[in-house]
């Protein structure tokens, strides 16, 4: 035994394991076929991951603080067929529908999530059961909201959100950049991101240290509500349509990122710097199998066994180091 | 090693080991220990926070892998490479400070499980519930084999727990600090329980930091510091001063307060506290007519067994309990009980509650982290973002004012010895520049060297005009700390002392039960 330096090959890899398999991935399908490459394919995958990356960044949130929320896949089919429908009883040539539909996404989702985490916190019911219940009423209550039927009809300043682009890069993922930026800032360098993982990793001392414990774990919810709701708009500026269907699946890919990206589900451990990982390796996968040709049954199947090998090794690295 | 050497030695000890090493990144945390153990005896081993005990006990109990040395158990070779069940499989049982209990099934449930009386491969629920009451009488435990585990006191749970290893056919368990979390009356049961197994023929390890326990309980000591074996021994004929000197390697002494000037004014008094008892729930003992007050810079101790109402008390102080009746007066002004920790630490109030790692530390969190948290509004900027160059300050103004040995401000709090977590919670109250500072336990599980270290910090609070109450189960400590004692028994206050005439013998006399009420306590009722 030579005390010293030997290098921690399994800490290392529990570190930056998810982006070396990320980068791999991408040098794979790349050599694959060098379509996988090319800009356009490469934007479109930043697109569709920015969608659910922007909820992912307030899931993360929501799962530090040992909670989650499987709620968001119909929240943003419900947020987003509200601001739809806004949009249309306002008129679709008012040139500021857009803004009525984005600000009615938003509260939308953000009241709702406000409730659900009142229902947390307030009733004490376990977040994955309000959750779980919420997760059919949102998508009953879209059905509901437009009877089953699409809205579409949007005019170029509303398409603009899903298809446009800033100094050409696609507005979702300059969204999602600066939203992610914000998620990381607040983690890092504010108060309120040190309550949330204080709040995640001993409910009990967090209390006792003064902080509002059910105000914090409430304010998760809100934001990933809110979150759901922008992401909803933008689905439906994208697509063109808001469809009662829209986001079927959203949670698993949402809550999928966080934990490929190393946030516990017990609290307390993890941050947005792996969901962004997490969900571009989601993302990249997809892809990838879909211009390789594997069939959609067999990516469903390759994504779930990569998530339960992520935790599989995470569990293991962190047993290892005793 | 000579085949015959150990041959011999294991006809007269039940545990033999010799020479373990131990290596972590970084420290070497057992280098050449050995520890020998006779059938029937119960042996201390004895060390400072850090010298070793806790990896030798992993490595016995199989949870650690040692890097050399060797160990036998009654003549049987233990395998380097055996797990924890293995180990329990030989009779080498461990109870750690954590329980590993089932808190929703029933005490039977719990001393038999994996190996319920069954018949014809269906448990056998009346033979479960017979042997279970056999066992708990053996023991001395006149509790209802068919209660939960959740519904019993932690002393009650580590009762069971040495059941459970009595009842798999122990030849040696081993116990981490088991009386860290009781006090009085429930560390006698606890002995009464270790001496019946005893002369069952089973043997102990025992770690624990209150030497008097020592000299009460052991018949056999070892010594480690810094990892290495130090000296080992009888018990008889070994002054408690002695063992500290081996643990410390110099002398330290547990002095009592010089007493300062007259103190300051009242600043925070309760009176007439109360709360009803819950059927079931936390609340096991109704508290009466509670009244207490503390000065500026005077120091309270609240005495008294667990349970008796002095966590109690100062947890309703703090906001963080309810209770049903009584009023709080805050520089003299009354105001109603605080409704939550928030409140009470915006009233000037802080808490070091008494279960370090429940209550206090975030221990996956970095010490700055830890240190900084209730005081985070103090260093931000509009009140949102951490000031990273004034928490660094205020860490390291902590750091050396509490002379906490850390590497880095950034590791977790989690990876420091107990009384640097300790000293953590203290600076993290400190900063909080409190005008009363309630300190539950403040040496539970901690060195004497930083026990000392922690005395002296409390006198400075003291010394600089805050108002102190520091809740023990610890007699001495009550009574080196305290200008005035305040001393609890089931729910209500039975006695106030000046520390001036206080000794252990009348704190002991205001604290004990009635012999009959203790044993109306035994059965939970």
């Amino acid at each position: 035994m030579t005390p010293g330096r030997r290098i921690d090959v399994v800490g290392w890899l529990r570190r930056y394991g998810t982006t070396l398999f990320l980068l791999a991935l991408i040098l794979f399908f790349g050599l694959d076929n060098p379509r996988f490459l090319s800009i356009r394919n490469l934007a479109n995958i930043l697109t569709e991951v920015s969608i659910y990356g922007i909820i992912a960044v307030g899931m993360t949130f929501v799962i530090l603080t040992a909670g989650v929320d499987l709620a968001v896949g119909s929240l943003l089919a419900f947020a987003g067929m509200s601001g739809a429908y806004v949009m249309k009883a306002l008129g679709a040539g008012d040139p500021l529908s857009w803004l009525a539909a984005l600000a009615t996404a938003t509260a939308v989702g953000s009241l709702v999530g406000y409730l659900q985490g009142k229902a947390v916190t307030f009733f004490s019911i376990p977040p994955f059961i309000v959750t779980l219940g919420g997760l059919t009423i949102w998508r009953g209550a879209t059905l509901i909201l437009n009877d089953g039927s699409p809205i579409s009809g949007f005019d170029a300043h509303y398409r603009w959100w899903g298809t446009g682009s800033i100094a050409g890069v696609p507005v979702p993922i300059v969204l999602f950049g600066a939203i992610a930026a914000a998620g990381l800032a607040t983690q890092r360098y504010t108060r309120y991101g040190r309550y949330i993982y204080a709040v995640g990793g001993n409910p009990e001392a967090a209390r006792l240290n003064g902080l509002d414990v059910a105000g914090i774990i409430t304010s998760v919810y809100l934001i990933v509500g809110a979150l759901a709701g922008l992401a909803g708009f933008l689905l439906s500026a994208r697509l063109g349509a808001a469809e009662a269907v829209g986001g079927i699946g959203y949670e698993l890919r949402v809550i999928a990122s966080v934990v490929i990206g190393g946030t516990s589900l017990a609290g307390g451990r993890g941050g947005v710097g792996g969901t962004i990982i997490g969900a571009l390796l989601i993302g990249v996968l997809t892809n990838g199998l879909v211009i390789m040709h594997v069939s959609s049954y067999w990516q469903q199947v390759v994504i779930g066994l990569i998530i339960v090998a992520a935790v599989a090794f995470d569990t293991y690295a962190k047993s290892h180091r005793e | 090693m000579a085949k015959s050497g150990s041959g011999l030695m294991s006809a007269a000890y039940l545990l033999e080991v010799r020479d373990v090493c131990k290596q972590f990144p970084g420290v070497r945390a057992l280098d050449g220990v050995e520890l020998h153990v006779a059938a029937q005896e119960v042996h201390a081993l004895l060390g400072e926070n850090g010298a070793g005990k806790s990896t030798l006990l992993k490595i016995l109990s199989g949870a650690l892998r040692a890097d050399r040395g060797e160990a036998t158990l009654d003549g049987i070779r233990l395998e380097p490479g055996d797990s924890p069940r293995d180990r329990q499989r030989l009779g080498l049982i461990t109870i750690y400070q954590e329980f590993n209990l089932l808190p929703c099934m029933s005490i039977a449930e719990n001393l038999y499980l994996g190996r319920e009386p069954t018949r014809r491969g269906i448990i056998d629920w009346p033979a479960l519930y017979e042997n279970a009451r056999a066992l708990l009488a053996d023991l001395g435990l006149s509790v209802d084999p068919r209660r939960e585990v959740r519904h019993l006191s932690v002393a009650h749970q580590q009762m069971i727990e040495i059941g459970r290893a009595g009842a798999q056919k122990a030849k040696l368990i081993v116990m981490d600090e088991p009386t860290a979390a009781l006090s009085g009356r429930e560390v006698e049961i606890l002995h009464a329980v270790i001496r019946g197994l005893k002369t069952r023929g089973v043997s102990f390890i025992y770690v624990t930091h209150r030497l008097d326990e020592v000299k009460l309980m052991c018949d056999g000591f070892t010594v480690l510091r810094d990892g290495r074996y130090v000296a080992s021994g009888e018990v008889q004929g070994v002054e408690i001063r002695d063992l500290v000197r081996l643990m410390v390697g110099r002398d330290v002494q547990c002095s009592r307060r010089a007493r300062t000037a007259a103190p300051g004014d009242t600043v925070l008094a309760v009176k007439g506290i109360a709360r009803a008892r819950e059927s079931s729930g936390r609340h096991a003992m109704a508290l009466k007519d509670l009244s207490a007050d503390v000065k500026a810079g005077e120091i309270v101790g609240f005495a008294g067994l667990v349970g008796a109402g002095r966590t109690e008390l100062a947890r309703i102080i703090f906001g963080a309990d309810r209770c049903d009746a009584g009023a709080l007066y805050l520089n003299g002004l009354q105001m109603r009980p605080l409704r939550s920790p928030q409140e009470a630490i915006r009233a000037g109030i802080a808490l070091v509650p008494e279960d370090r790692k429940q209550q206090g530390c975030f221990l996956d969190q970095s010490i700055s982290r830890n240190m900084t948290l209730p005081s985070l509004k103090r260093i931000a900027r509009w009140r949102i973002f951490v000031d990273a160059a004034q928490e660094r300050q205020v860490v390291d103004q902590y750091r050396r004012a509490l002379r906490i040995k850390m590497a880095d401000s950034d590791a977790a709090v989690g990876s420091l010895s107990g009384g640097n977590q300790q000293k953590v919670l203290l600076a993290r109250c400190m900063a909080l520049q409190p005008k009363v500072l309630i300190v539950d336990e403040p040496t539970r599980g901690i060195d004497i060297g930083s026990k000392a270290e922690v005395h002296q910090l409390l006198f400075d609070m003291a010394q600089s005009g805050v108002a102190v109450i520091v809740i023990s189960s610890e007699m001495p400590e009550v009574l080196a700390l305290s200008d005035r004692i305040i001393v609890f028994r089931e729910g209500c206050i039975s006695g106030i002392l000046d520390s001036r005439d206080a000794t252990e013998n009348k704190l002991m006399e205001l604290m004990a039960v009635a012999a009959a009420a203790g044993a109306a306590r035994m059965t939970g009722s």
